[in-house]
């Protein structure tokens, strides 16, 4: 049954430098620095939208624009210093990346900064102030996929259990912050590595089993505010003008674009302030109403290209730790996409997840252009060596 | 980390599963990218039309503008009851970055007190929809305005709001004629009119404030204006102003209601003073009283409780709610009464031997003076208080009799027109002991009511009311403390007024004037030093009521008792005789006899409505009154 492992030899670490003979074939220049003008085009276009979409919602701020615009260049220099990186140094810097990670997980939950009724910031007081949940968007999965790398492939029991301690730790840390929303796109990020990694389906549906009798015990550990957020979910007009409301009010703006929308800048639900929190999380409710159904279509698409993109860049990346890292990163984007409209739209409960590089945040930028830069450096570092 | 890496890899296989991975991945990304597109054309296409009249309900508000509330002046002009712009720190906890620190911040500059922070916790919970502010503190004082200005950057979603809240002035004396405003309750929302009310906070709780409650309170005008979320006005697009309340004139002298207050000094007691001609109240004090602005935005739990628990009982109105025996007080109405029903004429005499024995009954009914009074007419029956002449006087009426005219005086009901929660007081009849009691009426109870003990009870109104029927010559005017609503004065003839007594002969109104001048000017009158150096003509009648509980549940020491066992002082008087222009009635409670006490504090409301600046000041009054009491005493 396992006679090609017999067959199989060791693969060679990185890095394998391309031998440099004249018979190579001549670099692009998206070759040479390492980008790939496809996915670096369309990031652009949606960024470039997004900030259109931002100054609507920001109530006409152009100092809240241009304090994206500054740090989508932040996050795009992050993007093309990291796509200079051989996928070598990730798989290299994995181990200490997620153990930095973890330790800092620890030192929020003993000496986090509160805001918002949740310790999730670190500070060093004066230099920087991040949420190691955001670094352990990335972190996570990276470990994972390092470890699958070493592993025979499709993973056995043994490995999934290494696996689920992995994604384990971070999660429950990031969990108990309390950070709901962040700790499930860790773990799906890292879940989602497992599972191109050709989790067995029989596992799958085992884990999923696992997954639906943990719920309530999921229930009984949640806080007050993430159970209401539940139940007003199910039913938003059970409480109109309490945690309902913001369900209320974004589909309504939503609803009230029609095809075509209201215009840029004359969405009365957006820019009437009725939308809650509209320039961060909800801020595609702002798109739904200015450019209706139309406008909604067309970021949908640009997120789905995107997608389409990374997926073949990561299929085409040469080995297993990059498919495996690349397509959980692109994978996990579409989450965010899918998870804040679906919450915008009233398909899914309100969990803070922001709309990929339309929302206005830093951190949440930088990380996913980082994500694109690894992309990027797995597709671009290429061995010109024949399959 | 494994310690040993698997050296068994094989990358065909391994690429092959990604495939049929990634493969299924597009299938996922499809899949529901297609649900949020179906959502989306549901909501945006389907709905369209039912999302668009919300949002277009959602952008536009109606807003009440709630009308200021009338203000009230007594007869002169001066402002009773205003309303002060006050200053309250409201906080919109979405727009508050770190609540806590926030906190920490206002209590360091503003002395914040713990209990408003729970106040505000509770509040903040309660609210009905984001972004609406919740009250932190309520009337700031300039000094923490100030200090909030300077440190506004640091305090966002921290503002300061402004109201106009009701102040009274004068409270301490005014507070049980005014009455207060309150905040509305939860039993009051039930019964109001919600459209006139929309953004009222306050309304009337007792006293004026609570009778006119409608006229001061106005109405509620409304505005439509576009907003945001955060209640933030952005444009008005449309308004009905709201009508103001209209302001009320009092018939209430404050000069005349101070003397009233300071001459009672903090002892238990009322004072009404009403003109007869017009039933103008000029004074209706009730003593010790309370500071009725604590009540405007909610007195604390321990301050009501101490004024609850007083013996004194400052949040009682004595004037129009105390139930006093009216004592010897009555006796000039139980002479007319004998008058009308033919019972005496005004020179029909009886022979008082100091006390009165009904028919076949050996119980003896004392004069106050044991050897008797002698011949004793009208007059001198009302000079010198005599009890004979009045039990035969009541003997021969008959209780039904007595209770029919002492009715048409007043007694036993409710007499003004615009006092809110006035007491009946009682004027008992036989149906009212049968009722009562479930006993007959006995006829030795209609003596004791003929000098105005027994269950008769009046209050301090109904005293001054019927007195001044009495100087009008038995004309009925309602009394009232409205002298104008807005512009509008209040009618002379009010609806409800009692009928006027008519005496067959008018001569004998003068007789029974006479009989009370001499009360105070008669060499046996028993007022007689209160009448020194008086100017005018003045009628009045001294009373001592044997103490009768208020009702209330008393505790007090040994020397307390003694205090409150000593009778109440009563006097009621009128003045000038040929031409009334002031009625009184004074009562003080455990003062001794009616006769000093009481007699003097008649005297200086008399004399400062009719001499004004001529009228000796508080302080003489009070020392001529010690010097009296001391005589009284000596005696």
């Amino acid at each position: 049954m396992r006679s090609w492992q017999t067959l199989s030899r060791p693969l060679r670490r990185y890095p394998v430098r391309p031998p440099d003979s004249g018979i190579a074939r001549r670099k692009s220049i998206w070759e040479r620095i390492h980008l790939d003008p496809w996915l670096l085009g369309l990031l652009l276009l949606l960024m470039g939208g997004g900030l259109l979409v931002l100054y609507s919602a920001s109530g006409q701020r152009i100092d809240t624009v241009i304090a994206q615009a500054i740090r989508f260049g932040v996050a795009i220099a992050v993007m093309v210093v990291i796509a200079q990186l051989s996928p070598s140094t990730f798989l290299r810097w994995a181990p200490l990346a997620y153990g930095l990670g973890l330790a800092m997980l620890l030192a929020v939950e003993i000496a986090g900064d509160v805001g918002m009724g949740a310790k999730r910031w670190l500070e060093i007081p004066g230099v920087i102030r991040f949420q190691p949940s955001e670094m352990m968007k990335l972190a996570v999965p990276l470990m994972v996929a390092a470890y699958l790398n070493r592993c025979q492939l499709p993973p056995r029991f043994k490995h999934i259990f290494v696996c689920a301690v992995i994604i384990g730790l971070p999660v429950v840390l990031t969990a108990i912050q309390p950070d709901l929303g962040t700790s499930l796109l860790v773990a799906s990020a890292a879940v989602i590595v497992v599972l191109l990694a050709g989790l067995s389906w029989r596992l799958i549906g085992l884990i999923a089993a696992l997954i639906a009798a943990g719920l309530p015990v999921l229930w009984m550990n949640m806080h007050n505010y993430q159970r209401q957020r539940v139940l007003t979910f199910l039913d938003p007009d059970s409480d109109p003008l309490g945690s309902g409301w913001n369900i209320i009010q974004s589909t309504t703006a939503i609803g009230s674009g029609g095809l075509w929308g209201k215009g840029w800048l004359e969405g009365t639900q957006s820019q009437l302030e009725f939308l809650p929190e509209r320039h961060t999380d909800f801020i595609i409710a702002v798109l739904g109403e200015e450019f209706g159904l139309v406008g909604m279509l067309v970021l949908l698409s640009l997120y789905v290209m995107i997608v389409g993109r990374g997926l073949w860049l990561a299929t085409s990346a040469q080995d297993t730790f990059g498919r495996l890292f690349a397509g959980s990163i692109i994978l996990t984007f579409f989450i965010y996409v899918f998870v804040n409209v679906g919450m915008v739209s009233g398909i899914l409960p309100v969990v803070g997840v922001p709309l990929p590089l339309v929302s206005y945040g830093g951190t949440s930028s930088v990380t996913l252009l980082a994500g694109f830069g690894i992309l990027m450096s797995i597709h671009a570092h290429r061995r010109l060596l024949p399959r | 980390m494994p310690k040993r890496r698997d050296t068994l890899k094989n990358p065909e296989q391994e690429l092959r599963i990604f495939r049929v991975r990634a493969l299924l991945a597009v299938l996922v990304v499809v899949v529901l990218t297609g649900l949020l597109t179906g959502r989306l054309a549901y909501l945006q296409i389907v709905q369209h039309d039912l999302y668009s009249t919300r949002s277009e309900k959602n952008r536009v508000r109606v807003e009440p503008l709630p009308p200021n509330r009338g203000l009230i002046y007594d007869r002169n002009g001066v402002l009773l009851a205003e309303n002060r712009p006050t200053y309250n720190l409201t906080l919109v906890r979405e727009r508050v970055d770190d609540l806590d620190e926030t906190l920490a911040l206002l209590v360091e500059l503003l002395d914040l007190p713990e209990d408003d922070i729970e106040a505000f916790n509770v509040r903040s919970r309660q609210r009905q929809r984001p972004f609406q502010p919740a009250l932190l503190m309520s009337d700031l004082s300039e000094d923490q305005i100030a200090r909030l200005a300077v440190n506004r950057h640091r305090l966002p979603g921290v503002e300061v709001e402004a109201q106009l809240l009701r102040y009274y002035p004068d409270a301490e004396m005014m507070a049980h004629s005014l009455g207060y405003v309150g905040r509305i309750n939860a039993e009051e929302m039930q019964t109001l009119d919600a459209g006139r009310y929309a953004g009222t906070h306050f309304i009337g709780k007792t006293g004026i404030e609570r009778f006119y409650e409608t006229e001061l309170h106005g109405q509620a005008g409304l505005r439509k204006v576009e907003t945001n979320a955060r209640g933030r006005v952005l444009r008005e697009l449309g308004r009905t102003d709201p009508v103001p309340g209209e302001n009320l004139t009092l018939t209430l002298d404050k000069s005349m209601q101070m003397l009233a207050y300071e001459l009672l000094d903090g002892r238990r007691g009322s004072i009404v003073a009403i003109v007869p001609g017009t039933g103008e109240i000029l004074a209706m004090v009730s003593t010790p009283g309370f500071d009725s602005n604590q009540f405007v935005t909610g007195i604390d739990v321990a301050s009501y409780r101490g004024l609850q628990e007083n013996i004194d009982l400052p949040l009682f109105n004595r004037a129009i709610r105390g139930h006093y025996p009216p004592g010897s007080t009555i006796k000039p109405f139980l002479a007319l009464a004998g008058l009308v029903e033919g019972v005496i004429t005004p020179d029909s005499t009886i022979n008082d031997p100091g006390f009165y024995q009904l028919p076949n009954d050996s119980r003896r009914y004392r004069n106050w003076l044991r050897w008797g009074h002698g011949r004793v007419d009208m007059e001198r029956s009302i000079a010198v208080s005599n009890n004979t002449y009045y039990y035969t006087l009541a003997h021969d009426l008959g209780i039904d009799n007595l209770h029919e005219q002492m009715t048409n005086f007043g007694f036993g009901q409710r007499v003004a027109h615009d006092v809110q929660g006035e007491s009946t007081g009682l004027m008992p009849s036989r149906d009212w002991k049968r009722a009562r009691f479930n006993q007959p009426w006995y006829p030795g109870e209609t003596l004791s009511v003929g000098i105005g003990q027994g269950y008769w009870q009046v209050t301090p109104l109904q005293l001054a009311s019927a007195t001044a029927t009495l100087a009008n010559r038995g004309h009925w005017v309602k009394p009232r403390l409205a002298l104008a609503i807005g512009e509008e004065p209040l009618a002379l003839d009010l609806p409800d007024t009692l009928p006027d007594i008519q005496l067959d002969n008018d001569n004998w109104w003068d007789r029974v004037f006479s009989g009370m001048e001499k009360v105070i000017s008669g060499n046996e009158g028993t007022a007689r030093r209160t009448g020194v150096g008086l100017e005018y003509r003045m009628g009045g009648k001294s009373g001592t009521a044997q103490v009768f509980s208020l009702g209330q549940d008393q505790r007090y020491n040994a020397a307390e008792l003694e205090e409150r066992l000593r009778d109440h002082a009563l006097f009621m008087a009128f003045a000038p005789i040929d031409d009334p222009q002031i009625a009184v009635s004074v009562i003080v409670e455990n003062a001794g006899g009616g006769s000093t006490h009481a007699a003097h504090l008649a005297r200086a409301m008399t004399d400062a409505w009719i001499l004004r600046d001529d009228a000796p000041d508080v302080e003489e009054v009070k020392e001529v009154l010690e010097e009296d009491t001391a005589n009284v005493e000596g005696n």
